[in-house]
């Protein structure tokens, strides 16, 4: 009953999203008030049904409904609360519904805050949102329908992959989704405006809050994500190039670009066609992510299960999508008319540099990925890209871009004296030497890449720093004056500090991890020890443990330093019996600087185990730099001139963000 | 005025020009030497390849040939397409899902003694999941059984 409820309030949607995507595109057309106010109601109403099959479906889980395929196949009547309700979407035909209710819960958005948004630009967004509504609602009713029934049912589920059981991977699909799904705010936008033939200051004004809520998002999804291959998979590492990964990579690296972009819209009224074809490619990207993996198109470590009928589905909906977008682009592009002039070195000018570095690297991250592809069709033959590719083309063009950054906010708008900025970055010099200097002291063989890269970490660290400290007169002024200052900035000027400067932090991070990482596999008996990287790791022994749905070996390390306690450490190999699958739990130590990381192997039945341990210099500061980015993006979404349902008023604010920069 | 827009067009498409151009050379060079190549047991004993080419051996984990050597950290096995096998040796923790009879995936080098020695092993973390390129293997060398606990 309640499965049916659900399959009607879905069919109920897609005829919701037919009426938004249509009438209100008419009135807007005709210029009918009436049918283009139509477009409220109708995204709201959408929300409402596609909440309550969501509902529905959830509710089928909790209570454990095995007559439904879709759980049957994926849950278990033993699986732990948490995890049957973060199953709902950790199969394909959830994770479609989800996105559908995260697009839907955007779309309504605009429709009840977007009051101050002139009526026919808030008509064909919500028209647009509708038609990418449309296409999902139909990719999911006709080929991966959540509510299909079974008979006889089984007694009980096949249980959900024992990988994805864990906290991280539990919220990780929505905020990744969100992400992507966000990104087609921006999308929605840029399509509406091409249809007007107008694009102004004020259009940048909305779509920015847009694309940074998408942005914060995306960032978190795959810095979660990213977190959880470390500590779940047990192989050391957080990033792998693995498809679903790039996938995901992808639309971060093009709505940074957008997000720097559309300020440059916003203040100076310039790059506007640029700003839109980066608003389509990124969600085109976004869709791109959430479908080549599934599609089975290419190989990857978490791919669903594939089915060719989707697959084509999915390639018809890519190719209307992308194609009619970029058509449309084409044919309407010209009609927006060239707006404010810029020196090459100016802020803009930087802008420039950020968004060609960052597509440019997305460029080659694309061609990376789908590169396989183009080489089976071509030759059949069959090759796989791996990150040696990505590290020689990837990691040059950020350093650049990194370097670049650090001068950006520095710069004043349309024409900056370039000399005046590196005088203001003598700091930020001072501050690259003496981390090159103390990297070089402290490790051996003289790393001089290593040192210089350091040193790029703390340039963009320092100059962030300088740039708000110069803001708010650190120290020229009285710590009052500053004080107030810095109360009465922008809080996106805020928002920017910390989030460059959190990039540097999780670059950092990336260098220490990649170029420090030090792995030992060794075969121990209990009460024996091995030594790595000044710790020593006395294993203690195994012990067998049960726990809600699997059975345990777990290992235990006392891990000491020069004599002194450090940590205990407890990796388990678990075996989940209904899947009968067995993961790696690693056990984590993190000192803040460094991680200590235990692996617990197979036992050689001669009373021996297999060890692995890694010592993963600066790690944390991966996830730190990205927490610092996801805090700067909030900072600044939290701008009144941001606020989605208060552009108005911030126009007639004095914007202290165009006050020239005192030198 | 119309000189300074061209002007700073002028600009902006150097500016591509050199950032792409660069891009371009940096994946152009490093396609050339970073590309894994994927082979089956029968077509690496058919044609072997050089020890400094990366490949990809993909296959099933040979029944009753998994042997771990008295360090108890070294491992061999073989990996069959049914049709022919070559010996494997690595050194280290095997993926969860490494089974006998099951499809893997290892990364590594062809030795000049005709072993294969691996740097990493992969299996899926799914275990109704075979690699496509394991299917596509065991298609060529005509075993593989529709159907059965092998298809997805």
């Amino acid at each position: 009953m309640i499965a049916e409820l659900g399959h009607f309030a879905l069919i109920l949607a897609l005829l919701t999203a037919l009426v938004q995507g249509s009438l209100p595109m008419i009135g807007a057309a005709r210029g009918d008030a009436a049918w283009m106010a139509l477009a409220r109601p109708a995204a709201v109403l959408q929300l409402v049904l596609v909440a309550l099959a969501f509902a529905a479906l959830t509710y089928l889980y909790v209570v454990s409904d095995f007559t439904v395929i879709n759980v049957a196949e994926n849950s278990h009547s033993a699986k732990p609360m948490l995890y049957k309700v973060t199953g709902v979407w950790g199969n394909h035909e959830g994770s479609m519904l989800l996105w559908i209710l995260i697009l839907a819960l955007f779309g309504s958005m605009v429709a009840l805050f977007g009051a101050n948004l002139p009526p026919s630009l808030r008509a064909r967004v919500l028209g647009v949102q509708a038609w990418i509504g449309i296409g999902f609602l139909l990719f999911t009713l006709l080929t991966s329908n959540p509510f299909l029934r079974v008979f006889p049912a089984p007694a009980d589920g096949r249980d959900l992959n024992p990988l994805l059981q864990d906290p991280g991977l539990a919220f990780h699909p929505p905020m990744l989704y969100a992400g992507y799904v966000g990104f087609s705010m921006a999308f929605s936008f840029a399509i509406a405006a091409l249809i007007e033939g107008k694009l102004d200051a004020a259009w940048a004004r909305w779509v920015r809050p847009w694309t940074l809520l998408a942005w914060v998002f995306l960032t978190g999804g795959i810095a979660l994500g990213s977190w959880w291959a470390y500590y779940e998979l047990g192989w050391g590492g957080w990033w792998f190039w693995d498809p679903v990964e790039n996938v995901s990579f992808m639309p971060w690296l093009l709505g940074t670009a957008l997000l720097h972009s559309a300020i440059v819209v916003e203040k100076r009224d310039a790059l506007k066609v640029w700003t839109v074809l980066l608003a389509i490619l990124t969600f085109s990207l976004s869709l791109i992510g959430t479908f080549i993996v599934r599609s089975g198109l290419l190989t990857s470590v978490h791919a669903f299960a594939t089915d060719p009928e989707r697959g084509l589905f999915i390639l018809i909906l890519l190719l209307i999508t992308i194609g009619g977008s970029l058509l449309l682009f084409a044919l309407r592009a010209p009609v927006l008319k060239p707006g404010g002039l810029f020196a090459p070195i100016s802020r803009e000018g930087g802008m420039v540099i950020n968004n060609l570095f960052l597509a440019a690297a997305c460029a080659t991250v694309l061609l990376g990925t789908l590169y396989p592809l183009f080489l089976e069709a071509v030759d059949g033959s069959k090759v796989s890209v791996g990150p040696p590719f990505f590290n020689a083309t990837f990691v040059p063009l950020m350093v650049p871009l990194i370097f670049f950054m650090a001068l950006g906010p520095l710069m004043p708008w349309k024409r900056a004296d370039l000399a005046g900025v590196f005088a203001r970055l003598k700091l930020a010099a001072l501050g690259a030497l003496a981390a090159a200097g103390l990297t070089l002291y402290l490790r051996e063989g003289w790393p001089v890449l290593p040192a210089a890269a350091m040193g790029l970490a703390a340039w963009l660290f320092v100059a962030s720093l300088v740039e708000w400290g110069g803001r708010i007169k650190l120290f020229r002024a009285p710590l009052s004056d500053s004080w107030r200052r810095a109360r009465s900035l922008p809080r996106a000027a805020h928002g920017m500090t910390l989030a460059h400067a959190g990039m540097a932090i999780a670059v950092a991070g990336m260098i220490g991890a990649s170029v420090w990482n030090l792995e030992e596999v060794r075969n121990l008996r209990p009460g024996e020890s091995m030594q790595v990287a000044g710790y020593d790791y006395r294993f203690d022994g195994v012990e067998q443990i049960e726990g809600p749905n699997y059975l345990a070996d777990r290992a235990r390390f006392t891990v000491t330093r020069e004599g002194r306690p450090v940590a205990v450490l407890t990796p388990e190999k678990r075996l989940y019996p209904v899947q009968n699958m067995p993961t790696t739990e690693a056990a984590i130590h993190t000192t803040g600087v460094s991680d200590l990381y235990a692996v617990i192997g197979d036992s050689d039945g001669r009373g021996g185990w297999t060890v692995r341990i890694f010592h993963e210099p600066l790690v944390p500061w991966i996830w730190l730099g990205c927490l610092v980015m996801v805090l700067g993006g909030l900072v600044s979404l939290s701008d009144r001139r941001l606020r989605i349902g208060a552009p108005k008023r911030a126009k007639a604010r004095p914007d202290a963000a165009q006050e020239p920069i005192p030198a | 005025m119309s000189l300074t827009r061209k002007r700073r067009r002028l600009y902006i498409v150097l500016a591509a020009l050199l950032v792409f151009g660069g891009a371009t050379a940096l994946v152009l060079t490093a396609l050339d030497e970073n590309l894994d190549h994927f082979r089956s047991p029968k077509d690496l004993i058919a044609e072997p390849p050089a020890p400094e080419r990366g490949i990809r051996l993909g296959g099933l984990v040979e029944e009753g040939s998994v042997e771990r050597s008295a360090d108890g950290l070294t491992v061999n096995f073989r990996v069959t397409d049914l049709t022919e096998s070559v010996s494997v040796t690595y050194v280290g923790i095997l993926p969860d899902l490494f089974r006998e009879g099951q499809g893997v995936i290892t990364l590594g080098n062809m030795r000049a003694d005709g072993t294969f020695a691996a740097r990493e092993v992969l299996a899926k973390h799914d275990e109704n999941y075979m690699p496509r390129e394991v299917v596509d293997a065991l298609k060529a060398s005509g075993n593989w059984r529709h159907g059965e606990e092998l298809s997805q």
